[in-house]
């Protein structure tokens, strides 16, 4: 099922919004107990939707572009009057009196809220396994993780739960996690949609995006989450295009860069580079050009990251105290006590380490080499693509070195955990959009992602690629058998 | 301890926090209102919610910019707000939005004109080494003790969290208490001036906190600098610099040490008592706020701004003495509050005379104003009728004394002062065949006294002078009557 499938079916009424919607809640209930995608449900909520949606059909009203979608949403995604949780002890029973700017316009668009999905706690991580209520499963190998942080997201999509969900992406929390899954994930250009409701990590990194099963879906969404935003003063102010206008305009001419240094990486895996570079060659097949590109800081992401990123999350993470709201440790005998003892006890060890981390990084005597010297590290990394897309239009990777790995891998072994972003990182650092779509699969039959790079607002762009590809390629043609895949 | 004082220099700096009186917070539309019950102003984004975000009020902008001018600040093409990161409860998202290595305004000066009982009057010229904007606080109220320490358990009101504030740090220019109160006042002054704040010390829309130490002379370096805080007028700023300078000549005269710490005012007990030890700096993680973009100000904006800015109170003191020709006292007193400056500048502008008009302000309207809490903008007695009254007395149309008379009247109701006269029958005589009819008739009433003061004793003049008010109801005009006085006993 996609987007525009689904419009057809609602209005020639051979589905109602309630049946589908039925039809969701019945294969959550059926898969998600070994999947554990979702943290909750929103069942009631959804039926009166569809209701709304139904009567809509029913008396001939102009269908708005996503009535009837049944969408999940990232947990860190405020939602007015439903429990946002940050897969976090400390946000366990918080209830956001607001709505989210790219949730409210999801609504307004038609679509139906069916459930929240996990994520890492507060977003950190690559493996969905640090939420404070149970890990998230891959859906093609319960065994394996689903990737992360947007892990519940990506994984509810790949089995069917939902026809598509909103994730964040913050190092690679919306491709990585897609291209373990097998979907479909875009991280817009840093600006292009309202963080305004998304709980901040890193606020100079963050951005939502959608997950979907194809490309076109994709573009369905982000048409409608995109925009500016009175409320958040990062919002960029620029027209939003019609994203599906240039879909099945043809590459001829379209040059694209393949960055070395991703390549040359010693800790990508032969099946994925072999499998990245086929998604090449395809797209030299549809009239592209393949280019040889030098991105020299490329692979100091990770490094300017793992200090940029822990220290914004370290100021944000502050306001979490016991005072206002969320978790508050009882039994503490002053002030201080309570604050430092709500934080020990409401926050996961990650989420600690991260805080330790940043708050060390903007220390006095220690700012300057670590956090000032990753805003310039992150400047240089911003010019070599700035560089690169002097000399072509898009940039092709991997999306992560691997494929989704076993669950409990890298559990006792950050930095390990912390490489499986090398990829995706840059983009986020430059604030450039990108997009990661599957390519192929493993021995194993796990998903292989493949990761496209354009300039800043250059989405169109990108989905037209990506669409191209993918329409050319049709991997999933000859997908393997996942244990929860449709 | 006059003679230890000598020897000693105070070096004395200020950081004054401005409430910018904007209708809205600094970066959200939550009301500033000050007075309500707790937390009715507050909103998502006053309490530090999850997924909330800045955004920042471009009023706020304008009045830090007209400020920073005001202060003959440098205005800063280019800044940006920062993080100035510590846990505590009033503090909602546990770090305030602030500005660090780039703020809105550096380098300026004011001039303040010194005025000490006794003393010779003085300018000083003080350096401002920035201005910036920043979020206030909320406010923690202790259950069980006005301290932290003691209290049974804290409550916290966010009504003021959020409210823009502009901090003004002096250079350490400063050398004695009566100059700090100068400083402190002329900025409230200013930003009244400008309209950007109240300036209201009770409510803390203005609050002074002073750093102070002492030296052996000008050349010396600094001594041990020692916070102060919790003073809630110009005077009490003056007195605990006073206190405190005294204190620490007096612990250096007899061989004690100054520690680094914040110290508070004590109003009741007239001194000063240490709060907490300064030694551990803290460390506040500044870093540049994500959330927020860069500040940009066009040169087209910043001039605009500019051309905006009102009459400030030294140009206004400048020109009353330089141009207008009243005494540095009058000067002073005229632009203490902007709405007298303004009447007293609307009255001159109908062509009175400064200095009489300066003289009745000052005098009789200040007197009224004050004692009734009035405002120079909403008296009855409108400028244009104060010319008309000095005007009638400037052209013998009636007496200062009579001028006296009905000024209650006038300033309770307002009106002309021509028509309350005529209504009164209070007209000036100054018919002279009137005058010279009522003076024979006191002649002829008293000849021992004419033949005395034609004898010589001429002080008597004043007798019949007396005579003839008394006669008239102070009517009659002076000059003519001792010009016909004069005539008549001479012949």
């Amino acid at each position: 099922m996609t987007i525009s499938k689904l419009r057809e079916k609602l209005k020639r009424r051979e589905i109602s919004a309630r049946e589908l919607v039925e039809e969701y809640i019945q294969r959550i209930s059926e898969v998600d107990p070994s999947i554990n995608a979702f943290l909750k449900v929103t069942s009631e909520k959804a039926l009166l939707e569809a209701d709304q949606i139904d009567k809509s059909v029913a008396s001939g009203n102009p269908l708005p572009p996503l009535a009837g979608v049944p969408i999940a949403i990232k947990d860190n995604l405020c939602t007015k009057g439903v429990r946002t949780t940050c897969s976090s002890r400390m946000l366990e029973n918080f209830v956001p009196p607001y709505e989210s700017t790219v949730t409210e316009r999801l609504w307004s668009a038609g679509a139906v809220l069916l459930g929240k999905t996990n994520l890492d706690e507060f977003a950190m991580g690559s493996s969905t396994e640090t939420s404070a209520f149970g890990a998230t499963s891959n859906p093609w190998n319960p065994s394996k993780v689903p990737g992360g942080s947007s892990g519940g997201s990506a994984a509810a999509v790949a089995s069917g739960e939902c026809l598509a969900a909103l994730g964040s992406d913050t190092g690679g929390s919306i491709r990585q996690p897609a291209s373990f899954c097998g979907v479909v994930g875009l991280k817009p250009t840093y600006g292009r949609v309202s963080r305004w409701g998304l709980v901040a990590f890193a606020s100079s990194l963050d951005q939502v995006g959608p997950f979907a099963n194809c490309v076109a879906d994709s573009a369905e969404l982000l048409n409608v989450i995109a925009g500016h935003d009175p409320r958040d003063s990062t919002s960029l102010n620029v027209p939003v295009p019609d994203y599906c206008a240039e879909l099945l305009k043809p590459l001829k001419g379209l040059r694209v860069g393949l960055i070395s240094q991703c390549f040359d990486q010693k800790g990508l895996a032969t099946n994925v580079k072999n499998s990245v570079l086929k998604a090449a060659s395809q797209l030299e097949v549809l009239g592209a050009e393949l280019i040889d590109i030098s991105c020299p800081r490329f692979n100091d992401g990770i490094a300017t990251y793992y200090v940029i990123a822990p220290s914004e999350a370290s100021s944000n993470l502050a306001r979490y105290d016991g005072v206002k709201y969320g978790f508050r440790s009882e039994g503490a005998e002053n002030l201080a006590e309570m604050m430092a003892a709500s934080r020990a006890g409401g926050f996961g060890s990650e989420v600690k380490r991260r805080i330790l981390i940043g708050t060390y990084a903007l220390s006095a005597g220690y700012v300057d080499a670590y956090y000032k010297k990753a805003q310039q590290v992150r400047t240089l990394i911003r010019r070599d693509f700035d560089n690169a897309f002097t000399q072509v239009d898009i940039l092709l990777t991997p999306t992560a070195p691997t494929t989704a790995f076993q669950a409990g891998a890298h559990s006792n072994d950050p930095l390990a955990m912390y490489l499986s972003d090398l990829l995706t990182i840059p983009a986020n650092l430059a604030g450039l959009p990108a997009i990661s779509l599957p390519c192929g699969f493993d021995e194993g039959g796990m998903p292989i992602g493949l990761q496209l790079i354009s300039n800043v607002l250059e989405e169109k762009r990108l989905l037209q690629v990506a669409y191209q590809y993918e329409q050319a390629a049709d991997v999933m043609k000859d997908r393997p058998k996942g244990e929860f895949i449709l | 301890m006059t003679e230890a004082r000598n020897r000693w220099e105070a070096v004395i700096g200020l950081e004054t926090h401005v409430q910018l009186k904007t209708n809205s917070k600094i970066f959200t539309n939550a009301s500033t209102t000050f007075g309500d019950d707790p937390n009715t102003h507050i909103d998502p984004v006053v309490c530090g919610l999850p997924g909330t975000l800045p955004v920042m009020n471009q009023t706020v902008l304008e009045y830090a910019v007209k400020a920073a001018m005001a202060l003959n600040l440098k205005i800063a093409k280019h800044s940006k707000f920062d993080r100035k990161q510590y846990f505590y409860p009033d503090l909602p998202k546990n770090y305030q939005i602030s500005q660090y290595d780039e703020p809105i305004a550096e380098e300026g000066w004011i001039e303040v004109e010194v005025a000490e009982k006794g003393k010779t009057t003085y300018l000083k010229k003080i350096g401002i080494e920035r201005l910036h904007m920043e979020e206030d606080a909320g406010k923690l109220v202790h259950a069980g003790s006005d301290r932290l320490a003691g209290s049974t358990h804290s409550l916290v009101d966010y009504n003021r969290a959020g409210v823009a504030l502009a901090e003004i740090v002096s250079k350490p220019d400063i050398r004695t208490g009566r100059e700090a109160a100068e400083y402190a006042s002329e900025i409230r002054r200013i930003m009244r001036y400008l309209e950007v704040s109240d300036g209201n010390m009770q409510e803390g829309s203005l609050r002074c906190d002073v750093n102070i130490s002492v030296r052996q002379g000008p050349n010396a370096p600094f001594g041990t600098k020692v916070e102060i805080k919790n003073m809630n007028s110009f005077s009490a700023i003056q007195k605990a610099c006073e206190y405190e300078i005294k204190r620490q000549i007096n612990a250096y005269e007899t061989n004690q040490s100054i520690v680094q710490e914040t110290r508070l005012w004590d109003e009741s007990k007239q001194l000063t008592k240490s709060m907490r030890s300064k030694e551990g700096a803290s460390d506040y993680r500044y870093f540049p706020d994500p959330d927020l973009g860069p500040i940009e100000i066009s040169d087209e904006q910043r001039e605009l701004w500019r051309s905006e800015l009102p009459e400030l109170p030294c140009q206004k003191r400048h020109r009353y003495s330089e141009d207008l020709g009243l005494s540095q006292y009058d000067a002073r007193v005229l632009t203490d509050e902007k709405s007298m400056a303004d009447y007293f500048d609307a009255v001159i502008a109908e062509g009175t005379d400064p200095k009489i008009a300066a003289n009745w302000i000052t005098g009789d309207i200040a007197a009224y104003v004050n004692s009734n809490h009035l405002n120079y903008e909403k008296i009855p007695l409108k400028p244009i009728q104060l010319s008309e009254m000095i005007e009638l007395i400037q052209s013998g149309k009636i007496s200062g004394k009579i001028a006296k008379e009905i000024l209650p009247e006038l300033l309770k109701k307002g009106g002309s002062a021509t028509a309350l006269v005529e209504k009164r029958g209070l007209g000036m005589i100054s018919d002279p065949e009137e005058i010279e009819k009522i003076i024979l008739g006191i002649l002829h009433s008293n000849p021992n006294e004419v033949e005395a003061f034609k004898a010589g004793k001429k002080k008597l003049q004043g007798f019949f002078i007396g005579q003839l008010m008394k006669a008239t109801n102070g009517k009659a005009d002076p000059k003519l009557a001792n010009k016909i006085l004069n005539e008549k006993l001479s012949s």
